[in-house]
């Protein structure tokens, strides 16, 4: 059993010590927002926030991250849209979206970092995560759109 | 051969350059029904009391609208687009209404394949043409093939979702008129409301029993595009604020009370089955409930899908060995000795006399090579499935729900119309959800497995594995040029043929040359006065399919790299040379365009270089040019401009990601991606070695869409064939290096 606390919600699971993250909240816990596309970290999809810093949930081994506080994109916004979010709602970034919500925890987590990035900065932080339908020019702006919504703020 | 109605043979012979296959999908006709009420309007079978539907399309009960989408969302945007082409002509607002994705039924037949159906090229507009257009049409109808692809969605829908939400809007305004006894004339409506004259107003849920009552009312005209409120204009697709706060279920994440979980090994050499296995090593492992053999592998059943993969990596297969040769060199070997009489797909075009031109002037010759490619979409295939001894319901994200029916019935001996079929939201297709390797395998699985819902999930590793291909494709180039012209040029393409391959799997086998494998050879617009373009096709390779754009994506690269390279023969800009060579008006438009975006002038200098290329695919005419810099660590991408003609934008914010997203895929995959064989089994099993275009390497892409083309068309694919050549042609300009064989990187670094 390991104690997890998701959203700031505890759960207790039952599983091997060496289950990634990302399955304990698909499977164990119903939240689908982490996406599964590569298992081997080269996607990026599956992006939540491990103790707010931006984790690929299919390399977190359950037995090294229980105890911590674990963030997915349905938190981030504090029950509203975060910045970020509504920087990908102005500029329409989505075509499919599956790689969205990791494209957006690792946005999020690099303007923490980085309040002003310049593409450059974006390019090398972003390009852990892949989007197959190739909307990272949306992406770049999107966080650019961001940034000056929570530089502002 | 099936009998087509209507077409004679003399004028129109079918499948001559059929993308959606011609007289194969005749076999669909016949097994469908005869029309009837409920083949007419499927929806009528399920439809609740008080509740109204006017055509397949539009559904009201006395509680909620409920719009169909009929083409797929596989993250093309259709999802949305859709539904707001009907609530266009229906007066709803976004929000107003709920989306369903449409059943199997010939109600759904695409009219968006009539064009590709006939042997006409999309420019031409002559009566000939618009004939065998017709006939098409009239063909497809018949046959009721319901399939999102071909960038079909739109040619298809922008007049009759239109027309179905026309015809709503008038019925329900009936119903009123007569419910208030106040004229038609007199009504409007408005955010889903019928209006009165003295602003009362009823609201279409509250009219669906009396709009039952009533027959549908014809409608003679749509409105102007001047009149519209929300097409042609930048919206807000409907799908995407649940895929940025993460709401969106995809089909990967369906749950199901009691389902249990499957991991798959199956026999990487593709098409081969299973010859035996050893699980002792799995059967223990944790979460694992049963081991069960499948005809090409085995499924592990597990409580967590990945107990489910860890325990099927462990399981000890012994497989069959593959039919194909093993090793990629002789896959080349075979492609490279298929260019024989033998093996003759089609010659689709002998203009002029090509001997004689060949020998006029200067001879170049080339020959380029386009590898198999995975399709890989981000949503690995996946499915629910439950069987019982009734049938089988199935929850898969699927272009061709007939064929998901046909393909999962024949696996475990039942009849299509045994299977039920939910489509799902995508992530990303480019081909991929085309085929049927999870549709297969869950229904081997959840026969095994009956009265208990399965949940599969392919992991990435063997959806690498499985992936069946792009086509491998050489093209063998000669041309001749003289006094600074063009004289001659003779395409020859050698490739395994996928739409035909797809067409067999689907069940609907065809011996007609593959058309697919004409386009970018056949539909050339320069005015070159010998031209010849001719197909063979490849035996006894790997499977091959339709990815992104299909034969355009390597036929587009050979041909407009070879135009650039006679071009170049002759001495001329180009650029200029293209444009002065095309004989269509609009797409010499396009050209000036997209060399107007670029200010193009000529050779840059100074590491720097400019290419450009058009192709037409799907109807879709579209010119691209690519600006790179040779630096110190290699070729760095510094912008593409690009113009596409598509008649009419519908959605304009979702057209510009939509072409984007297609250059990206075009440059990528030409710069990074190849799939080889080695023991019979594709090499690359993640995106670590398959990985296309990251952020640090896409430009800035300028887009601009123009609207002269006489007919809607497509947007999905045709972006994607002029990103190789352009870029392949821009490294030429900048280093001298003539690149004839994707993936580049094999030749040049890039940065």
């Amino acid at each position: 059993m390991f104690d997890i606390t998701v959203n700031g919600v505890r759960h207790q699971v039952d599983v091997v010590p060496e289950m990634p993250l990302l399955w304990v909240l698909r499977d164990e816990l119903g939240i689908t927002s982490p996406k599964y596309g590569c298992g081997i970290a080269q996607c990026g999809a599956c992006t939540v926030q491990v103790n707010g810093a931006a984790v690929r949930s299919c390399q977190a081994r359950m037995v090294d991250i229980a105890g911590k506080a674990i963030t997915t994109i349905e938190a981030v916004g504090n029950g509203k849209l975060h910045p970020v979010q509504e920087a990908w709602i102005e500029h329409q970034v989505p075509q499919c979206g599956y790689c969205q919500t990791g494209q957006i925890m690792q946005a999020i987590s690099l303007l923490k970092l980085n309040p002003q990035p310049s593409d450059e900065d974006i390019n090398k932080v972003m390009s852990g995560n892949l989007c197959r339908c190739g909307t990272y020019e949306r992406i770049r702006l999107a966080i650019h759109t961001a940034a000056q919504k929570i530089g502002g703020n | 051969m099936s009998e087509k109605p209507g077409l004679s043979r003399r004028t129109f012979v079918f499948g001559s350059v059929a993308v959606a296959g011609g007289v194969a999908f005749g076999q669909y006709g016949q097994a469908q029904p005869a029309p009837s009420a409920a083949a007419s309007n499927p929806l009528m079978a399920d439809l609740g009391p008080n509740s109204v539907s006017f055509n397949p399309w539009v559904e009201i009960s006395p509680e909620k609208i409920t719009l169909i989408a009929q083409h797929a969302d596989k993250g093309q945007g259709v999802g949305s687009i859709q539904p707001l082409m009907i609530a266009e002509e229906l007066d709803l607002e976004p929000g107003q209404f709920e989306v369903r994705f449409a059943g199997p039924s010939p109600a759904y037949f695409n009219t968006g394949f009539a064009h590709e159906l006939a042997p006409f090229m999309a420019a031409d507009q002559s009566p000939e043409a618009e004939k065998a257009r017709a006939a098409a049409l009239e063909w497809l109808r018949k046959a009721g093939l319901q399939m999102t692809g071909g960038s079909s969605a739109i040619p298809d829908t922008y007049e009759k979702l239109r027309m179905a939400g026309a015809i709503a809007r008038e019925t329900l305004k009936a119903a009123a008129a007569k419910r208030t006894g106040i004229a038609v004339v007199d009504l409007r409506t408005e955010a889903g409301s019928v209006i009165l004259p003295d602003g009362t107003k009823i609201p279409y849920v509250a009219l669906s029993a009396d709009a039952a009552k009533i027959t549908p009312v014809a409608v003679a005209k749509l409105r102007e595009p001047s009149q519209w409120r929300i097409l042609g204009k930048p919206m807000e697709r409907l799908d995407i604020r649940s895929k940025v706060t993460g709401e969106m279920k995809f089909g990967i994440d369906r749950t199901m009370d009691g389902m249990v979980y499957a991991a798959v090994k199956l026999n990487p050499n593709k098409g081969q089955p299973i010859k035996s296995y050893d699980a002792s090593k799995a059967q223990s492992m944790p979460g694992v409930q049963t081991i069960l053999k499948i005809s090409n592998g085995i499924a592990v059943i597990a409580t967590n899908s990945w107990y489910a993969m860890q325990a099927a990596e462990m399981v000890d297969c012994i497989w069959e060995p593959s039919k194909y040769p093993a090793e990629q060199a002789d896959h080349w070997n075979v492609v490279a000795a298929s260019f024989a009489p033998q093996f003759l797909g089609k010659e689709w075009r002998n203009d002029g006399k090509i001997d004689a031109g060949l020998n006029d002037g200067t001879l170049v010759e080339a020959e380029y090579r386009a590898p198999y490619v995975g399709h890989q979409p981000l949503e690995p295939l996946n499915g629910i499935g439950i069987v019982t001894d009734k049938g089988m319901e199935i929850w898969v994200g699927h272009q061709t729900p007939q064929s998901v029916q046909y393909i999962a019935a024949t696996a475990i001996g039942m009849k299509p119309e045994q299977v039920t079929f939910h489509n799902e939201w995508m992530g990303g297709s480019f081909g991929h959800r085309l085929e049927f390797e999870n549709v297969r395998v869950l229904a081997e699985i959840a026969n095994q497995m009956r009265g208990i819902p399965v949940k599969l999930i392919f992991s990435r590793k063997e959806d690498f594995l499985q992936d069946i291909p792009r086509q491998i494709a050489m093209g063998r180039c000669r041309g001749s040029v003289n006094g600074g012209k063009i004289m001659a040029a003779d395409l020859q393409v050698a490739a395994t043929a996928p739409f035909k391959e797809l067409q067999a799997r689907m069940g609907a086998p065809t011996k007609d040359p593959d058309g697919q494998l004409a386009v970018g050879i056949w539909n050339v617009y320069y005015n070159i006065p010998n031209y010849r373009a001719t197909s063979f096709e490849v035996q006894g390779l790997s499977p091959s399919t339709t990815w992104r754009s299909v034969g355009a994506s390597a036929n587009g690269f050979f041909t407009e790299s070879f135009i650039d390279e006679l071009i170049h023969a002759a001495g001329l800009d180009p650029l200029m040379a293209r444009i002065e060579m095309c004989k269509i008006p609009i797409y010499r438009k396009l050209m000036e365009t997209v060399g107007e975006m670029a200010d193009w002038k000529g050779p840059l200098g100074s590491g720097k270089g400019r290419g450009v290329a058009f192709v037409e695919s799907f109807g879709t005419a579209v010119a691209e040019i690519v600006e790179v810099t040779m630096t110190g660590a290699g070729i760095k991408i510094d912008k593409v401009w690009v113009a596409a003609d598509v008649g009419k934008i519908i959605d304009p914010v979702n057209f510009e990601n939509l072409v984007q997203g297609g250059v990206v895929w075009g440059l990528g995959h030409a710069m990074n991606c190849e799939l080889t064989y080695a023991k019979g089994a594709v090499q690359q099993t993640n995106y670590n070695h398959h990985e296309a275009m990251r952020m640090y390497q896409c430009p800035v892409i300028e887009v601009r869409g123009l609207e002269n083309d006489y007919t809607v068309r497509g947007i999905g694919e045709p972006p994607v064939p002029p990103a190789a050549p352009a870029l392949a042609n821009a490294i030429f300009a900048a280093t001298g290096k003539r690149i004839r064989e994707m993936p580049f990187n094999k030749f040049i670094d890039f940065v």
